[in-house]
């Protein structure tokens, strides 16, 4: 067996529960420091702005798993599901921060929703994020069949595409981190342009 | 000159130190349930508290040091402050460059307990030292036909190393109508808690106008220019759109990308709540410079 081959072998070998696990205990520790002074005096925009860059690190890992198993031969996609429902659940911690936290009322989220496009586009990425993270199970492969399904979790594209530009928004000025997210996104995505010609020629 | 202007926050409503200290304590060695339950007192008592100076020197709007809230704290230190002079300059009787020291000596230092709002939707309450900057252009002689007075802040990117980057369009610029630069409110603030200005702060002098938005109240002041037509601003070069030459605290004028409408006071914890933003920050008296103006179109 050759070094990536026993790698793979043994990335097959965590569990999944593992992943989800440790993954879940991040937003709580976040949580924590926030209530106890952590992250600075201003602990709610602290959580939210700690909230999103978790989310867009996620959402980029799962977009980065195919390219790298072409690229270096290493092979995570055994935990690509655990790793999207782990960013969808980040996802939800930012958004839930953003309502209850600092937002703190239905109708100014609505008035925001409407009124800013930062915060469109980023509800619209959560929106589109739904379907994805209900369907990741075997379960919905079987019910949708797997065209349906394939096509329907290609909307993880729109999704990280979305992100990455709300991220880049919500900055008063060109920020360069945002910037790099972006540009990753977009080149990851790049990579998946003869995989898309493919699936929707016919 | 109009009258000289009275606080209407005392030093007792200054946290004492040995309180807030036991505060920071209890938030940092109680759990979630001591915090939780220390809060709904804390929130209404700190309706009228300044904040502490760690929350004042930590959380700082200072791109020159960095866009981060905490990146000023941290990149600040290098700056040199000494020797600092201040080139008062066009529509004045005594141009020229003046020393630091030598405007202290001939200014009037008193304490002014101001808030401050944020662009960005968030507030604090300041204990600042320092004098009225009515009484800086009185001693440069201003010639009547002086309409604005611009400001800018130190360009040194090598003690700065947030104007290496073209974020803004460096050095930081600011500017005020004559009558907003001589109101009895406008102050050059030079110390907090009674000790000199912190470098995040915008050491050794900045300017402080309470009733505007933070972005307006320049730091590390090296040039005041007075002229006869509106100075350029950064901010309203960076964004016209987002950010306007009066930015006047204004609850029913958005900014684009998010509302103006509440504000959030730094110091509440992670459940404080949001309070109503006040048309000049609360601070009416300044109504009378902007009437008959629209300050929809005037933000």
């Amino acid at each position: 067996m050759s070094r990536t081959q026993r790698v793979n072998a043994a990335i097959r070998k965590v569990p999944s529960w593992l992943i989800y696990f440790a993954c879940a205990l991040l937003p709580l520790w976040y949580f924590y420091l926030a209530l106890t002074g952590g992250l600075g005096v201003e602990p709610i925009n602290g959580l939210e702005l700690a909230l999103g860059d978790l989310a867009m690190k996620a959402l980029v890992l799962v977009l980065a798993i195919t390219p790298f198993r072409k690229w270096t031969g290493l092979n995570l996609v055994p935990h690509r599901r655990a790793i999207g429902v782990i960013a969808f659940f980040y996802v939800l911690c930012h958004l839930l921060t953003w309502a209850v936290l600092d937002v703190q009322s239905p109708a100014r989220m609505w008035a925001d929703i409407v009124k800013r496009p930062y915060i469109t586009i980023g509800m619209a990425a959560f929106v589109l994020l739904l379907p994805v993270a209900i369907t990741s199970n075997n379960l919905s492969i079987r019910r949708l069949g797997p065209m349906r399904w394939r096509r329907l979790h290609m909307l993880t594209y729109v999704i990280c595409a979305l992100g990455a530009v709300h991220y880049v928004m919500v900055q008063k000025v060109w920020e360069i981190e945002p910037l790099v997210y972006l540009a990753i996104v977009l080149g990851l995505l790049a990579t998946r342009i003869p995989s898309i010609r493919r699936e929707f020629a016919g | 000159m109009a009258r000289r202007w009275t606080n209407d926050l005392s030093r007792r409503d200054v946290t004492p130190k040995p309180v807030f200290m036991n505060r920071r304590t209890l938030l940092a060695s109680g759990g979630a349930l001591a915090a939780g339950a220390a809060w709904p007192a804390q929130a209404s008592a700190e309706a009228l508290d300044p904040n502490t100076w760690d929350e004042i020197t930590s959380y700082n709007n200072f791109y020159e040091f960095g866009t981060g809230k905490t990146d000023p704290k941290e990149n600040a230190g290098q700056l040199t402050t000494t020797p600092w002079s201040v080139e008062i300059d066009g529509m004045v009787d005594k141009p020229g460059s003046y020393a630091f020291e030598d405007i202290l000596s001939q200014m009037d230092i008193e304490e002014r307990i101001y808030r401050l709002r944020c662009v960005e939707a968030w507030s604090m309450v300041i204990p600042w030292q320092g004098f009225e900057l009515a009484d800086l252009i009185a001693m440069a002689g201003p010639k009547p036909d002086a309409t604005h007075v611009a400001f800018q802040t130190l360009m040194r990117p090598e003690e700065m190393p947030g104007q290496n980057y073209p974020i803004l369009d460096w050095p930081y610029v600011e500017g005020l109508r004559m009558d907003e630069a001589m109101h009895p409110l406008t102050i050059m603030a030079t110390g907090l808690y009674d000790k000199p200005l912190p470098n995040q702060n915008g050491a050794p002098m900045r300017l402080v106008v309470p009733w505007k938005y933070g972005f307006k109240s320049i730091k590390s002041i090296v040039r005041i220019t007075l002229t006869d037509s509106q100075p350029p601003t950064t901010w309203n070069l960076s964004g016209p759109q987002e950010y306007g030459f009066y930015a006047n605290v204004n609850p029913n004028v958005d900014h684009p990308r998010w509302s103006q409408a509440t504000e959030r006071r730094i110091g509440g914890g992670l459940f404080s709540s949001r309070v109503d933003t006040q048309l000049f920050n609360g601070y009416d008296e300044v109504a009378a410079l902007y009437e008959g103006m629209d300050l929809e179109t005037n933000y």
